[in-house]
């Protein structure tokens, strides 16, 4: 092998990791937190049928999901200025991810929001419960397992779309590539090498997912499956 | 007086009457079985009574108060909820709790009852229904028959005036009725107040002390049980018991 492509690999490695764990990471865990947040918020509020409310987060997920991110980026990004709103790359790319990865997590939890069986909601009111707390203590905890595998789909989908932040000037993973290419003029050893650092991120999400979803067994589905269960008794708020 | 007094109860969904009137006396300690063919509108006069339905009209006087069913407040509802209970026909235990975290539930959440006093109180009740070893045992890992044992259990636990049963046991096993009979029989006993749609005639005949019969939205014939089956007014009446005894009950 050339030499020269070894030194190059080898001093871009950490040029390259770097910007990816100061920014292409938070920039995917900060995007996904806030997108969890409008998720569960969008679908609770088509699921409970709230007039006015549900139409306005069918109309948001309706245009997020009907137009590219790259272009959500510069709206936002270019785009807001004209209008006197001036955004740091950064947050712009956080507002536009969350925003984004927000309207189809939605869908997902809404789907597993319906997937819970009805008669349990009749039952917390039954017992006298409210509908919050009906939410909150049974059916989202139980939504929330059925949504963890597609979640973490989203979420290394997230990791690798990040690199478009490229384009309104976040110097995360690929710039920074992209900057050594400029310099090196190796593109096909510095963009498989980028490529490769992301598939150790998602090999290492990838791991997680696995972890998690053997954690998040069934209530009960298993009694010698003390994990599970454990889990279950602590993160029941109680 | 009777504890629970239903008069001219209506209900249609779109244009379909499903309840037409309906008048319905429930004393303290009574053990009333709603009975009649599927489609008569049993369950849904039980739903109503609990506000799981919305009846269009009529009056619901319980424990000395009266509303109208037609303009129902929350309030009003949460008030009698806190005093009724009610069990499914699938049990709908929540999933995500043990069989102890199913009966403390809602006294913790909707009661606000300091945890230990509802994990003593969810323990008693549990005990009462025979599952005093299925403490820690999620729905999933119970048969069909102790989920609704639970079911009971989580009922009792709120300490309700009366208990709305709704086909308690149309979802079980055959070998795993009889269990859940046993559990009600023994509150039938200790002078609970239970209001039972069921197909179950023995049961009903064995342990209610009055029968409403019902067919396509309406009483056709309610009255004392053992009059009920000894000698039923009404020929339909007779009608329908003769076919359920053919079938073994």
């Amino acid at each position: 092998m050339n030499e020269r492509w070894v030194k190059i690999f080898i001093d871009s490695f950490w040029k390259i990791l770097l910007p990816g764990l100061k920014l292409t990471i938070p920039l995917t865990a900060l995007s996904f937190l806030f997108a969890l947040i409008i998720a569960v918020a969008v679908a609770l509020v088509q699921f409970a049928d709230v007039k006015g409310l549900k139409q306005l987060a069918r109309f948001y997920v309706w245009v997020i999901r009907g137009t590219p991110v790259l272009v959500q980026l510069f709206v936002v990004f270019y785009g807001l200025p004209s209008l006197g709103i001036l955004l740091e790359p950064f947050p712009a790319a956080v507002i536009v991810f969350s925003l984004n990865e927000g309207a189809y997590a939605s869908e997902t939890v809404r789907a597993a929001l319906e997937s819970v069986p009805r008669g349990q909601i009749e039952a917390g009111y039954c017992v006298g419960m409210s509908w919050l707390q009906i939410m909150w203590r049974i059916v989202l905890p139980q939504a929330m397992r059925t949504a963890f595998p597609p979640l973490s789909n989203s979420l290394i989908g997230l990791l690798k779309e990040t690199s478009l932040a490229a384009n309104i000037t976040v110097a995360e993973m690929f710039m920074s590539t992209q900057r050594i290419v400029a310099r090196t003029y190796e593109p096909l050893l510095l963009y498989l090498e980028v490529g490769l650092i992301y598939l150790i991120f998602c090999t290492i999400l990838t791991r997680l997912q696995s972890m998690g979803e053997k954690r998040l067994k069934t209530y009960g589905g298993k009694r010698s499956n003390a994990g599970g269960k454990r889990l279950e008794t602590d993160g029941g708020a109680r | 007086m009777s504890m629970l007094e239903i008069r001219g109860l209506r209900k249609s969904f779109g244009g379909l009457a499903v309840l037409k009137g309906i008048n319905l006396d429930v004393g303290k300690g009574d053990v009333v079985a709603i009975l009649g063919p599927s489609g008569s509108g049993k369950t849904t006069l039980l739903r109503c009574l609990n506000f799981l339905e919305t009846a269009d009209a009529g009056t619901y006087c319980f424990d000395g108060e009266t509303f109208s069913l037609g303009s129902m407040k929350k309030q009003d509802i949460a008030k009698i909820r806190r005093k009724t209970a009610f069990v499914f026909q699938n049990f709908n235990l929540f999933a995500n709790r043990t069989a102890l975290g199913n009966v403390t539930e809602g006294l913790i959440t909707a009661r606000k009852m300091p945890k230990a006093e509802a994990e003593r109180i969810g323990r008693e009740a549990l005990d009462k229904v025979g599952l005093s070893d299925r403490y820690d045992y999620y729905p999933e890992q119970l048969s069909g028959g102790q989920q609704q044992r639970v079911a009971i259990a989580r009922a009792l636990a709120t300490e309700p005036e009366i208990i709305f049963f709704d086909e308690p046991t149309s979802a079980l096993d055959p070998e795993l009725i009889g269990e859940v009979l046993n559990v009600m029989r023994q509150l039938a006993r200790e002078g609970m107040t239970m209001l039972v749609v069921t197909h179950e005639i023995s049961f009903a005949r064995q342990v209610s002390n009055q029968v409403v019969f019902m067919e396509n939205g309406a009483v056709l014939e309610a009255g004392d049980s053992g009059a009920f089956f000894a000698s039923p007014k009404e020929e339909r009446t007779r009608e329908f018991l003769r076919t359920l005894q053919e079938h073994g009950n």
